[in-house]
């Protein structure tokens, strides 16, 4: 296992570039998701640390040595390919045996290793079958087999899941985070999917336009979103985000905006004066809202919009008097009809406030 | 269920018509099968009186002709080992590298390849081999034929190459191939089928072709068999029928097998990859 380093990579296909200007440091042992929307990347990045892009500019370094004009043979990686990349005219075990036939490995031992992998992912039984006599689950574990057949500086993940169906995604990702924990490899794990970066990932960095918007441990990037962007990418659903303006008024915050009724924030009581007049972004987690009662101090209330019943929640959508929808989840049963004007209420401490930047302010007690 | 008349009608009326286009295809073919057996075969069918293989002792008994078949393979075989390595190389490299305007390269050489191997430039054809000190040499002809094929043969091997995703090569490679062993271990086996279909195409072209040979070639013991056939014409240019039968039957054998080989061994395929 080594650690990877990216100092000031860049990379332009012709007139597009990719990624502009990017620098973070994986440490060794570390399980790290890249999380973004399509075109905003991740998997660029991805593939300069396999050697399958050169950079334009900067360095790539893995385990302290530069390997940035490294051909990717000789850079002791695996890598799980979106498509499984499954040689369509190899059994399953020449197939996870590959990375040891080009080792030379004789193939006795190429063989009995490849049975001991399969055998941990289950898949030890189908050696003899073909790529395309298996499953999209089987292909998937044989694609991983193979990446965990040999001995790996870095592991590399290019969406593995997305193309499983739901509840075999949710079984791999069961078994990926298990595998982590077990042999604690160093992993860089490309996925769109948020849920899937805050299962995994002991540091998800999450990446807009080529950008690293926040690189920082999944609880983190969940209670504290570093910009807008970030809290509307993370969680789902996503954070509600309500442009508002704010006043002071006995040095507590007062906000300004239709539909919501807040009574002063003192956490953020500091930034009172900076604030004064200023448009800001009042960002609130849909399960921190709750339906209101009377006596409730910071409340929104819109119209009913869409009421999802999915079990064990609902999620509530009302919209406001600008247009602009809240959704909320609710774990109560209560009663909601349609066209009905909704009240939800919610704690000052679970507010999280963005400058007009969309940078987030960070809340009183935080700062030392 | 009742069946209206009319729709009977219909039914027999295109059978019939099928019927009547089946024969009139059939025709020749069990002509082309049975002549050979007929030691009075003529250019009408005719139900041989006994079966005879005298046609096949003549024609065997025919140096010039059997030497001709040997020169056929000989050609054939340069041509398509020629066509099917530099085809699959070149349009490897077409499909995988970032050459600007590479899609340009292969359409304009499908342009000009019809004018290569076309009667239209048989004189310039004729010249250059002549300057080269080629002419009445095998490897004149593979070299023309190889020319006129090539560009048609990438096209289809790239067209081939590219519906194959790179993620196998990457995979090879990010698994510690080099470029030539993800070549030769993932991309060559993947490509195979679509080889194939271009090795049997080039074959079929240049077993059957008469002008190039017949323009680039003195000798009659370098002829290959689409000329020597004409050995079997009397002086005054009427077939013998009989004999050319035979030979026509020996000259296609060849094709037949190699199709079968391959549809056996292979299978056709037009596409290349798994689609999961």
């Amino acid at each position: 296992m080594a650690s990877v380093e990216f100092q000031n990579v860049s990379k332009s296909f012709g007139t597009f570039n990719a990624v502009p200007d990017i620098s973070f440091n994986i440490a060794d042992g570390e399980f790290v998701c890249l999380l973004g929307p399509s075109g905003c990347g991740k998997t660029t990045s991805l593939r300069m640390i396999a050697g399958l892009e050169t950079p334009t500019s900067g360095k790539v370094l893995i385990g302290g040595k530069d390997v940035t004009n490294l051909h990717p043979k000789d850079r002791q990686i695996s890598m799980v390919f979106q498509d499984y990349a499954l040689y369509p005219h190899m059994n399953l075990a020449d197939n996870i045996a590959y990375p040891l036939k080009v080792r030379g490995k004789g193939e006795a031992e190429r063989h009995a290793r490849a049975k001991e992998v399969a055998d941990v992912l289950k898949i030890g039984d189908l050696l003899k079958r073909l790529p395309s006599q298996i499953s999209g689950g089987q292909q998937q574990r044989t694609s991983l087999a193979r990446a965990l057949v040999y001995p790996s500086q870095v592991y590399l993940f290019d969406e593995p899941l997305s193309n499983l169906d739901a509840k075999l995604r949710l079984e791999a990702r069961g078994f990926l985070n298990h595998l982590q924990r077990d042999i604690g490899m160093t992993a860089v794990y490309v996925t769109h999917d948020q849920a899937e970066a805050m299962a995994l990932a002991t540091r998800v960095a999450v990446m807009d336009k080529g950008r690293i918007a926040q690189f920082a441990p999944p609880l983190e990037i969940y209670r504290r979103p570093a910009t807008t962007f970030v809290a509307n990418f993370v969680g789902n659903p996503p954070m509600n985000l309500i442009s508002i303006r704010v006043e002071v008024a006995e040095n507590k915050l007062q906000v300004h905006a239709d539909g919501i009724k807040v009574e002063g924030l003192t956490v953020y009581s500091h930034i009172a004066e900076a604030a004064k007049a200023k448009a800001m972004t009042l960002g609130v987690r849909p399960e921190h809202l709750r339906i209101a009662h009377t006596g409730d101090i910071n409340v929104i209330s819109g119209t009913l919009f869409a009421n999802e019943n999915m079990g064990p929640e609902s999620l509530v959508t009302i919209e406001r008097p600008d247009g602009n929808r809240v959704t909320a989840r609710i774990f109560t049963d209560d009663v909601i009809k349609t066209g009905d004007i909704v009240e939800f209420s919610f704690d000052e401490q679970h507010i999280t406030l963005f400058d007009s930047t969309g940078l987030r302010v960070p809340a009183l007690g935080e700062i030392d | 269920m009742q069946v209206p008349v009319q729709v009977y009608v219909r039914r027999m009326g295109f059978s019939a018509i099928a019927a009547i286009l089946g024969v009139v295809f059939a025709l020749p073919l069990i002509w082309f099968i049975s002549a050979p057996f007929n030691a009075r075969a003529e250019l009408g069918l005719a139900i041989p009186q006994a079966f005879s293989i005298s046609n096949f002792s003549a024609v065997f008994q025919n140096t010039f002709a059997m030497r001709a078949l040997l020169n056929s393979l000989i050609q054939a075989f340069g041509g398509v080992i020629l066509v099917g390595v530099s085809a699959t190389l070149a349009a490897y490299a077409l499909s995988r590298s970032s050459i600007p305007g590479k899609s340009a390269v292969t359409y304009i050489l499908l342009l000009f390849s019809s004018v290569v191997s076309g009667s239209a430039a048989m004189v310039p054809i004729f010249l250059i081999i002549s300057a080269a000190g080629l002419i009445n040499t095998h490897l004149a002809v593979i070299l023309v034929f190889a020319g006129g094929l090539l560009p048609t043969a990438m096209f289809i091997l790239r067209d081939f190459i590219d519906a194959i995703p790179r993620s196998y090569e990457e995979s090879a490679m990010v698994a510690g191939a080099s470029p030539l062993q993800a070549f030769f271990d993932v991309a060559l086996p993947v490509i195979r089928p679509g080889i194939v279909v271009v090795v049997v195409w080039a074959f079929v072209n240049i077993w059957g072709s008469f002008l190039i040979p017949f323009i680039l070639l003195r000798s009659d013991n370098l002829m290959p068999a689409s000329v020597a056939i004409y050995s079997f014409y009397s002086e005054a240019g009427t077939p013998v029928v009989t004999l050319l039968a035979a030979y026509s039957l020996i000259y296609s054998l060849p094709v037949i097998a190699l199709y079968l080989f391959v549809n056996w061994k292979f299978g056709f395929r037009f596409f290349g990859g798994i689609k999961s």
